[in-house]
């Protein structure tokens, strides 16, 4: 009971001291009805206002009671000051929520441990080889070299095989029912070596993946079977379609288990023995975990992985024909690295990581920016109760009980503001996962609210709490009275920390600007980079047949999907542009020995120019029977790669591996899988395929591109889904996406970065105008006596408000050139995140110090006016 | 911590007796007991006594509370807890200790 009664009676002292008191009396009550005569009584018993205080000091915690009572005062400070505490608290809610929001995204995505054993023994095996001019990591594997790597270190540590999660169709009933799911094919003991047991069911196990094939075992992840089944334990025996297998469920994951690729909840797990390309040497299609034995050394494990992965691919490149020795040389010259994956691996981590980076150090600014604020504030109040500061040393309050009494206050806008903070970042983060793929595609990260997050807001909090208020505090306990009491306190060196305060401000929110900038002009530039093609009223229709069907059922489809009113244009191809899709090879022009450079491919239908608007520079379209090998369309890049720029028309090429291609056509370039990238060397050839023999070949998979006529290509979304199959009941729409959707999907990281800068520059900027306001403000109200006196004496009107203003404009430009230093040393961090943009490009670096200088002569304008407003009769006669 | 007085190390000891032999007393009659029982030698100064009462009370040798007398009065009344009692046992051998101790070496000197 005891401490907590204390507790207790410290929150409610006033009653404790009623009761005292109480109790005091009624003592001498008893005493004088036992006869004592009252005024006896009374000079016997002594200083009751003592025993009160000894005994309160008895039953409460004299600190926290003490503690109280400054929360009760600094209470009142706050209240009284309403608009300058709501300013305060808004504004640091705001950047301690940002940052808290950054926080939880970067430690969902890169920080946090997956939820499994031995997580931070977790390694991504991955290439890194000098490619392009610059050094580029692939961590993409085939399943034989992983085979012979996994028995060449399964002494030191388990490798495991984890298939890029793709979104896949698949169906529990008929195929007209089919569904999207997240599938990942992995190696069949990666649950026992992860250390994971069941929810319900089994798991796969070694044994579930030996033969090709012949596994159709499925295990769901906790989240699909909570989402798509309501976590009915019925599921397990259930089957399902994929491709051309019907898989059994076989159990159901542990519930925090959602899959080793961080940004993407898999839901259903199948054996690697499965996937159709396990077999084949030349197709990298896996990512390769390593798990090292408890106390082995990453070192030599790497040294092994790395000789086996080599010696393997030596082995292969002896296949190889028509490359030259160099180039096969090149090719072999990789190396193996290990890179720590505790917290998983996924190309959202990779694509993110700076970025996210970059926004928390921009967030962080714009708190610090808040602090300098809130502490230029308690300052300036600070020396407004010089005062009473002095007044409490004088009656004997120490030095402590002041820092205490300021800081109580600190931390009472600190706290308040923290928990609006944690608020608005329980809002925040999950808005800006929301944005970071495409609405129908969403990235899924698991954002927990747990200790980590809840001991950063806290740390947060208390930081920022010293940060503005210690010194304030530190500076009011050190009042000196005397001086204080005569009102002649030197308030220069108050003046001299705001000054700094100004000029760091100015810099962070020079830093936030110039970012800000740049992250915006980046997205600028690349969302206004000529397409090449016409992206408007154009639909891709992903199609999948039940089977390899031959090509003259596709041109069916085709034609009848011309047919639906609506429709201005269909043409054939393999996969849209900017789709993510990709096919590549090297090729040798007019029977030379091929070059270095990769060209890419895309199969096209005659027709597929027009409908995408490619412009024609010469020769023509294909016609309808041409097939590959045969003819194909190049692009200007194409040109200019094999053929030195010389008119191309009826030279051929030829891919590694492929017959000839006679040049029909050239047409403008149009950026072939990213927005991001130069513009490749791209062949387009017919899609229809003939062997050897000039039989044509069945295919399974294509995209129907239709332009509509209405300017809203969804509006006909669903009617060509119906049509597709009634055109060919073989033949399903597996995913209808408009192309600008594709275009915009291209933007998303940069939109966001942009979007998200912005907004914070625009606090920032906000933030340092308010600051520098208050602090212009407070400086004439401390000097209106001097200004008064310089008035009645003549000084004309520019002087007075150059004498204001000078000393912070100074401030501001000091402040303005530590942030373009700021700026330069941080564009090194940032330039992968830029696209066609210099950072050391005037027009950068001019527009944030024009705004800045705006924003700070318009900060300053109330105060100037302020100034000059002064009445020198009236000050002079109030002195 | 309230100031000692010449009854400070035995006020809790005598306090903690008088409760155990009656309980349900205010401080009045705690303080009057100390004076009657101890043949009017002892006088517990209230100043020293509320304090160390409320003391007691925190360290939860004794618990209080609010009673209405038949005269309509409020008061504060104290009895001993289970903790008490075994603290008055210890004091109370303690002081045994004490004292013979002084008694020896006022004897031999």
């Amino acid at each position: 009971m005891s401490m907590w009664s204390r507790i207790a009676n410290a929150i409610r002292g006033e009653r404790l001291s009623r009761e005292i008191d109480e109790e005091l009396k009624s003592h001498l009550d008893e005493a004088i009805d036992h006869g004592r005569d009252p005024a006896e009584a009374h000079r016997s018993f002594g200083s009751a206002l003592r025993y009160t205080d000894e005994s309160r000091d008895v039953r409460l915690i004299a600190w926290l009671d003490s503690l109280r009572a400054d929360a009760v005062f600094g209470g009142r400070q706050l209240m009284k000051k309403k608009v300058t505490s709501a300013a305060a608290i808004l504004s640091l809610a705001l950047a301690i929520g940002a940052c808290t929001a950054a926080f939880r995204l970067i430690d969902a995505l890169l920080l946090r441990p997956l939820p499994v054993a031995g997580a931070d023994r977790l390694y991504a095996v991955a290439r890194e080889a000098f490619f392009d001019g610059k050094t580029q990591s692939f961590d993409g594997w085939a399943y034989p070299s992983f085979r012979l790597m996994r028995a060449a270190v399964k002494d030191q540590a388990e490798l495991i095989a984890v298939s890029y999660a793709e979104r896949t169709d698949l169906t529990y009933r008929s195929d007209a029912e089919m569904e999207k799911a997240y599938v990942q094919y992995v190696s069949g003991w990666m649950f026992g070596t992860l250390g994971l047991r069941p929810a319900i069911g089994r798991l796969l196990t070694e044994n579930d993946d030996l033969k090709p094939g012949a596994h159709p075992y499925a295990v769901l992840s906790w989240d699909y079977w909570s989402r798509r089944f309501n976590q009915d334990p019925r599921v397990v025996g259930h089957t399902f379609r994929m491709g051309d297998n019907l898989y059994e469920i076989v159990g159901v994951g542990p519930e925090r288990f959602t899959g080793t690729e961080t940004g993407t909840v898999t839901d259903v797990f199948v054996p690697t023995m499965m996937h159709p390309a396990v077999v084949h040497d030349d197709w990298t299609w896996h990512r390769t975990l390593a798990q090292l034995k408890p106390g082995v050394a990453g070192g030599t494990v790497r040294a092994k992985l790395d000789a086996t992965s080599h010696a393997f691919e030596e082995e292969r490149a002896k296949g190889f024909t028509g490359m030259s020795k160099q180039d096969i040389e090149k090719f072999l010259d990789q190396t193996l690295v290990l890179e720590p994956a505790a917290g998983g691996v996924s190309d959202l981590q990779t694509g993110y990581r700076r970025s996210l980076v970059a926004l928390g150090v921009l967030v962080a600014l714009v708190l610090l920016i808040a602090c300098a604020n809130v502490a230029n504030l308690m300052t300036a109040q600070a020396a407004s109760r010089a005062r009473e500061m002095a007044l409490r040393v004088s009656i004997g309050a120490g030095k402590w009980r002041l820092v205490q009494l300021v800081l109580v206050e600190s931390a009472m806008l600190a706290f308040v503001s923290g928990a609006m903070g944690g608020l608005f970042a329980w809002w925040a983060a999950p808005f800006v996962v929301g944005m970071i793929n495409p609405a129908d595609n969403p990235a899924r990260l698991f954002l927990p609210a747990d200790w980590r997050v809840l001991a950063f807001g806290l740390a947060l909090t208390l930081g920022v709490m010293l940060l503005f208020g210690l010194t304030p505090a530190l500076r009011a306990s050190s009042v000196k009275p005397a001086s204080a009491l005569k009102g002649g306190e030197d308030p220069h060196t108050r003046r001299r920390t705001m000054h700094v305060l100004i000029a760091a401000q100015v810099a962070f929110c020079f830093l936030v600007l110039f970012v800000a900038g740049l992250f915006a002009a980046t997205f600028e530039r690349l969302s206004n980079r000529p397409l090449g093609f016409v992206a408007d009223r154009l639909l891709t229709l992903d199609t999948v047949a039940q089977r390899d069907e031959p090509p003259v059922f596709w041109d069916q489809v085709a034609d009848h999907l011309r047919r639906v009113p609506g429709v201005e244009s269909v043409a054939l191809a393999g996969w849209p542009l900017l789709g993510g899709g990709g096919w590549n090879g090297f090729v040798s022009v007019n029977g030379a020995p091929p070059g270095p450079i990769l060209a890419y491919f895309l199969a096209v239908s005659p027709g597929w120019v027009d409908t995408m608007k490619i412009p024609f520079i010469d020769g023509r379209d294909f016609r309808p029977g041409e097939t590959v090998p045969g003819v194909a369309i190049v692009n200007e890049t194409f040109v200019k790669q094999y053929f030195n720029g010389r008119n191309p028309i009826g030279q051929w090429f030829q891919k590694d591996g492929d017959g000839r291609c006679q040049v029909v056509g050239v047409v403008r370039d149009a950026p072939y899988r990213s927005m991001r990238e130069p513009i490749l060397p791209v062949a387009y050839v017919p899609i229809h395929r003939a062997d050897a023999k000039g039989a044509l070949q069945p295919e399974r998979f294509g995209t129907f591109m239709v332009r509509t006529s209405g300017a809203n290509p969804t509006a006909l979304a669903s009617i060509l889904r119906r049509e597709v199959p009634r055109a060919r009941p073989e033949f399903r729409v597996s995913n209808i996406r408009p192309q600008a959707e594709l275009v915009r999907a291209q933007t998303l990281r940069e939109r966001l970065l942009a979007m998200l800068a912005v907004f914070f520059a625009g606090v920032a900027l906000l933030l340092a105008a308010v600051g520098l306001y208050g602090m212009l403000d407070y400086s004439v109200l401390q000097r209106r006596r001097e200004i008064g006196i310089r008035m009645a004496v003549g000084a004309p009107a520019g002087n007075i408000a150059r004498l204001v203003t000078v000393e912070i404009f100074a401030m501001v430009v000091v402040g303005a050139i530590a942030g373009v230093a700021l700026g330069m040393a941080s564009v090194r961090y940032i330039e992968a995140l830029l696209y066609q943009v210099k950072p050391t490009n005037l027009a950068m670096l001019a527009l944030p110090s024009f705004t800045i200088m705006a924003a700070a002569l318009l900060a300053a304008l109330p105060a100037v006016v302020h100034a000059l407003r002064i009445d020198p009769v009236a000050m002079l006669r109030a002195e | 911590m309230p100031k000692t007085d010449s009854l400070q190390g035995s006020l809790d000891l005598l306090v903690l007796k008088i409760l155990s032999r009656r309980t349900r007393l205010h401080g009045y009659a705690i303080m009057t007991a100390i004076k009657d029982w101890s043949g009017e030698v002892l006088r517990a100064e209230e100043g020293s006594l509320y304090p160390a009462l409320h003391r007691m009370e925190e360290a939860g040798w004794i618990r209080a509370e609010w009673i209405v007398k038949d005269t309509g009065r409020r008061a504060r009344i104290y009895e001993l807890t289970a903790s008490g009692r075994k603290q008055l046992a210890t004091e109370e051998s303690r002081w045994q200790a004490v004292t013979s101790a002084v008694n020896r070496v006022l004897r031999t000197v």
